[in-house]
């Protein structure tokens, strides 16, 4: 690993003013990616500001009944939460579904939604891969590219996004609060992943110098009959092949409400709009969850290795919905 | 070079050491305690599982100044039931995962008696579930066995559990 310096931030102030006037200063949550991308040579901090001990590691209940997560709540204690078990049962189960206890405990919310991908050749630095190196090709295309995308690919990428928990969130219609020395954003969950067009380096609306401070989840009543499914090459420890946040409320029969998202199958935390759409007003049937998810799917682009994966999505979402309707959520 | 005091199995060390090393090699390579195994230096396998403050954390992944203050355990400061229950339960084989299982077991059952749930824990609302055999299963997924002594690990923890 290249050698940097360290600096342990002692509050937000400070943090936002180092990386403001510092060139290559990059931010140490508890570092499960960053660690390793700088092992690998893939990023090259010149500074890293470690920001574990930052004051933002509360989970508070807001006005009007939605919930504020600081961004350095460790993703353990972010499922461990209570009033998140019950009222985002399926947030809570996306992040106990990813990587492993020991990596929860360190894992933040701010480094979990912005973990980068885990595409084989932007890990191989002798591989073309214009996430890692920009215009140089990619090599995923026509090659290994079973844990690709099938929705939101571009002929410059076809990466999936890794993350669980940000797919319970794009459900969730979070809202990811940033702050720089020049002031504090609040940005929408479905804008702040980016689809990789001819720019698959950028890969948030993250500006360079700010900081994920927090993320406002909104009330959603549905979501009280919510859950997470996620498809893996084994029972536990793997990144997804396929997985599916959803919430439904049925009258009388009738979908009166329905949220989803998808992992493992979108260059971004997946919202599947179609699909909600599809569900809306329709009858609480497998009939009808198989239309929502063709409805979603159609737009789905794959290779050969990864062809599988619109059949294996289409079953999954059909399950999930199944499930929450005999079985009620995860709560 | 970074100046940092690290407390280790209830003992404080003085290390001058470049930040970019890892609490594992700061573990094994500065302070002689080997008993922590190097499986893939990337957070894949559990081999380096010590506790942070009694957390169970991947310490490959660490860098060593950002423990600095923190309590760290390793199996050199560990005397514990299921050292002898991995023993008669044939929890091992060749040995190497075994100080990272021990570590991450111990870590397991003071989450699961936090309340802490899990990814097949059924109804999420409801604390202090049975940990029968698929919850020990899920809980130690992050600790890999290329011996395959699962069942062995599996019926250790249940016995220490119990
Ligand atoms: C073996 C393995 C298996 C895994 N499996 C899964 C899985 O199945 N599902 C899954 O979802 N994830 C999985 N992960 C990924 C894991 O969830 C992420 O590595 C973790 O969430 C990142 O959080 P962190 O705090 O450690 O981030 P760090 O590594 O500290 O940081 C990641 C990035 O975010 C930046 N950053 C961190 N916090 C902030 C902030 N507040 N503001 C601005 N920038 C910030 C850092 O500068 C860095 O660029 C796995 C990881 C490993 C190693
Ligand atoms: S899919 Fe994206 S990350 Fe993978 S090689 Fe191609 S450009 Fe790089
Ligand atoms: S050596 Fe740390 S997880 Fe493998
Ligand atoms: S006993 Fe050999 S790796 Fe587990």
């Amino acid at each position: 690993m290249r050698s940097f310096s360290y600096l342990s931030a002692p509050d937000v102030e400070t943090a936002l003013r180092v990386i403001a006037d510092g060139e290559g200063v990059k931010f140490l949550g508890g570092g499960t990616n960053l660690v390793d991308l700088m092992r690998e040579g893939i990023e090259r901090p010149a500074t890293v500001v470690d920001i574990t001990r930052l004051p933002l590691t509360g989970i508070e209940e807001l006005p009007g009944g939605g919930v504020r997560v600081g961004a350095l709540v460790r993703n353990s204690r972010l499922a461990a939460d209570l009033l998140i078990r019950t009222r985002y049962p399926v947030l809570a189960q996306a992040v106990l579904h990813g990587a492993s206890a020991q990596l929860r405990n360190m894992a933040t919310v701010g480094g979990n939604l912005l973990q980068r991908t885990r595409c084989l050749y932007f890990y191989d630095g002798a591989a073309a891969c214009n996430k890692r190196a920009p215009g140089s090709g990619c090599d995923a295309i026509g090659g290994f590219s079973r844990g690709g995308a099938i929705l939101g690919a571009s002929e410059h990428c076809v990466a999936a996004h890794p993350s669980d928990m940000a797919v319970a969130l794009a459900m969730l219609d979070a809202v990811v609060e940033v702050e720089s020395v020049r002031g504090v954003r609040r940005i929408p969950i479905a804008d702040f992943h980016r689809l990789p067009g001819d720019t698959p380096h950028i890969e948030t609306a993250l500006a360079a110098d700010e900081l994920i401070t927090a993320v406002e989840l909104p009330p959603v009543p549905v979501a009280a009959n919510s859950r997470y499914r996620k498809v893996r090459d084994r029972a536990s420890y793997a990144f997804a092949l396929v997985s599916v946040a959803a919430a439904l409320n049925v009258e009388d029969g009738v979908v009166t409400e329905a949220r989803l998202a998808l992992g493992g199958v979108g260059t971004k935390p997946w919202r599947a709009t179609e699909a909600e759409r599809a569900l809306l007003g329709a009858p609480a049937t497998e009939d009808a969850f198989r239309r929502a998810a063709e409805a979603e799917l159609a737009a789905a682009v794959a290779g050969p290795q990864n062809a599988f994966k619109i059949e294996l999505a289409r079953r999954t979402i059909v399950a999930t919905l199944r499930r929450l309707l005999t079985e009620g959520s995860a709560a | 070079m970074a100046e940092i005091s690290l407390r280790v199995n209830g003992s404080a060390h003085e290390l001058d050491i470049q930040p970019q090393v890892s609490l594992l090699d700061a573990l094994r390579e500065h302070l002689g305690l080997t008993g922590t195994k190097k499986g893939c230096d990337q957070g894949a396998c559990g081999a380096c599982t010590v506790l942070a403050d009694g957390e169970r954390i991947n310490s490959c992944l660490a860098p060593a100044v950002q423990y600095e203050g923190r309590e760290i355990t390793t199996i050199e400061g560990i005397g514990h039931p299921l050292q002898e229950a991995f023993v008669h339960a044939d929890g091992l084989q060749c040995g190497y995962c075994t100080p990272g299982q021990i570590c991450s077991a111990i870590g397991m059952l003071a989450e699961h008696k936090d309340g802490m749930p899990s990814a097949v824990t059924e109804h999420l609302a409801v604390t202090g579930g049975e940990l029968d055999d698929a919850e020990i299963r899920e809980r130690m997924s992050g600790n890999l066995c290329r011996c395959g002594a699962y069942n062995g690990i599996v019926s250790a923890i249940r016995e220490v559990a119990g």
